[in-house]
């Protein structure tokens, strides 16, 4: 295994171009070390991107939205008390990957770009309409963060392409988003079913909204008809009757020891509704 | 396999080591510098035995690599004594028993002592779920947590 240390993302790129066997990115390490470790996957080429000037930082964009760095981790999230006043959703899906330990070095993007169906800082990003720069050997591209994934442990990268940073749209007025899992215990576990929901109010009413699922498919889901049967509401219960229904209705969920088809398939609907409230809340105000 | 000269500092003192690049933080501690307090549980990030600090950052050394502790501050289990004096925290876990294999130890010890540098004064819960990626098999816990809180109010001057 070749160890990189690249100073820019072009260089970061260039190496993955020319390498020919397998290559990883290196941000965290904490999907890449265990799969080094298992003997999963022994990269060729480990290009570590954290000698990268600018990968550590979080700043606002001037349109009020977030350029997030690609090596920040989820414990630095947490800490940006303006980041979480705005996009609590997303930080809390991040939070919930792993331990203290995991927390320190864990990334959005290396969370993303493992391409499992159940990471959790996904929904979240999906909802929020977040974007991520892709940097290739012929220049750069925003591309919206559900177009990333393709299937259990694939993304739509291709071959000499990095993702160079995150950007969340600015927060705007009366909106509010939230992120819920379900798992068998409270800490360290994978998702069985994870739901974020992202809206804005108009008054009491919800005039935007959108609902992405994730361990329920090959990737994240949008569900563009849980998102319709809650725009035009005040969220009362015959709202999120339907958008429950919606919900289960989107799932092709697996089978496994974490949790049935039909067990998913109606959580799906539970936190839906459940994350749903939170996000109303916080729209109107709540902490 | 060509190996990599390394330079970092651990519990102050400057130290290097040539890495594989495919060695682990957690081999290169126990197998070239002989620090042999971080234990390996897993491997893989979920027990927390191998805990140490890296630039302040409480992290699993099974999951960073050798060759990533360039230029960087390290501590370790074995530099919370202070001139054969225990740590608050070490004193602890005696009086209270908190250990009986003691397998999980450093790391706990590591991790708590990190959660002390942030917050002097953690409740239950908070105590809780900072340890929950440290793995115990023998105590069942709780005379870890008393024996934080402990020395939680002992540092604070409070005991
Ligand atoms: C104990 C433990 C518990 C965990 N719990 C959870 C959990 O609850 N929920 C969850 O979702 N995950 C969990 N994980 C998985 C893992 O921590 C997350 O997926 C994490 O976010 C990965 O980020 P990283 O920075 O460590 O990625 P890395 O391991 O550094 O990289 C992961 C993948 O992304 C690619 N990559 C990284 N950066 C880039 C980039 N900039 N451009 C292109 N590709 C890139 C790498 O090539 C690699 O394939 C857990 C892991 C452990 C060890
Ligand atoms: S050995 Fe590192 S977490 Fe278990
Ligand atoms: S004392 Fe034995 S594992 Fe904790």
């Amino acid at each position: 295994m070749r160890y990189h240390t690249p100073a820019t993302f072009e260089a970061a790129a260039a190496l993955a171009a020319e390498a020919s066997g397998v290559t990883r990115f290196l941000a965290g390490g904490t999907d890449v070390l265990v799969q080094l470790r298992a003997g999963m996957v022994t990269p060729d080429d480990l290009i570590d991107l954290k000698k990268i000037d600018g990968v550590k930082t979080m700043a606002r964009t001037k349109d009020g939205g977030w350029q997030i760095g690609v090596a920040v981790s989820g414990a630095e999230l947490g800490a940006n008390a303006a980041l979480v006043a705005d996009w609590p959703g997303v930080v809390e899906g991040m939070e919930l990957v792993g331990s203290t330990q995991v927390q320190g070095r864990a990334t959005l993007v290396g969370n993303l770009c493992n391409g499992s169906p159940a990471a959790d800082s996904v929904p979240g990003l999906v909802a929020a309409g977040a974007t991520v720069t892709v940097t290739g050997p012929s220049g750069s591209r925003e591309v919206p963060v559900g177009e990333i994934p393709a299937g259990p442990g694939k993304t739509a990268l291709k071959k000499g392409e990095v993702i160079s940073g995150v950007t969340l749209p600015p927060r705007g007025k009366n909106g509010g988003d939230a992120y819920l899992r379900f798992i068998p215990r409270t800490e360290m576990d994978i998702a069985v079913v994870g739901c974020a929901v992202n809206l804005r109010l108009d008054g009491d009413k919800i005039a935007e909204a959108r609902v992405v699922l994730g361990a329920v498919a090959p990737t994240v889901i949008v569900v563009p008809e849980a998102a319709k049967a809650i725009i035009g509401t005040t969220l009362d219960d015959a709202a999120l009757e339907k958008l429950a229904q919606a919900a289960s209705a989107a799932c092709k969920p697996i089978d496994d020891k974490r949790g049935t088809v039909a067990f998913r398939t109606d959580v799906a609907g539970v936190l839906a509704r459940r994350a749903a409230k939170i996000a109303y809340d916080r729209a109107k105000g709540a902490k | 396999m060509s190996k990599i000269h390394v330079t970092t500092k651990v519990n102050g003192d400057d130290v290097e080591f040539l890495a594989d690049p495919r060695e682990s933080l957690l081999d290169c501690l126990r197998d070239k510098l002989d620090l042999t307090g971080a234990k390996e549980g897993c491997g893989t990030g979920d027990c927390g035995a191998c805990s140490v600090s890296l630039d302040g950052t409480l992290v699993c050394s099974c999951l960073v690599l050798g060759v990533e502790a360039q230029g960087k501050t390290i501590e370790t289990v074995e530099g919370m004594a202070q001139d054969g004096d225990l740590h608050p925290l070490q004193r602890k876990f005696i009086e209270h028993a908190a250990l009986q294999c003691g397998f999980c130890t450093p790391g706990i010890l590591v991790a708590a002592k990190n959660l002390l540098e942030r917050n002097p004064d953690p409740t239950e819960t908070e105590i809780r779920y900072w340890l929950a990626g440290n793995l115990c098999r023998c105590t069942g816990y709780d005379k870890i947590v008393r024996a934080v809180q402990d020395a939680a109010a002992e540092m604070r001057g409070a005991a």
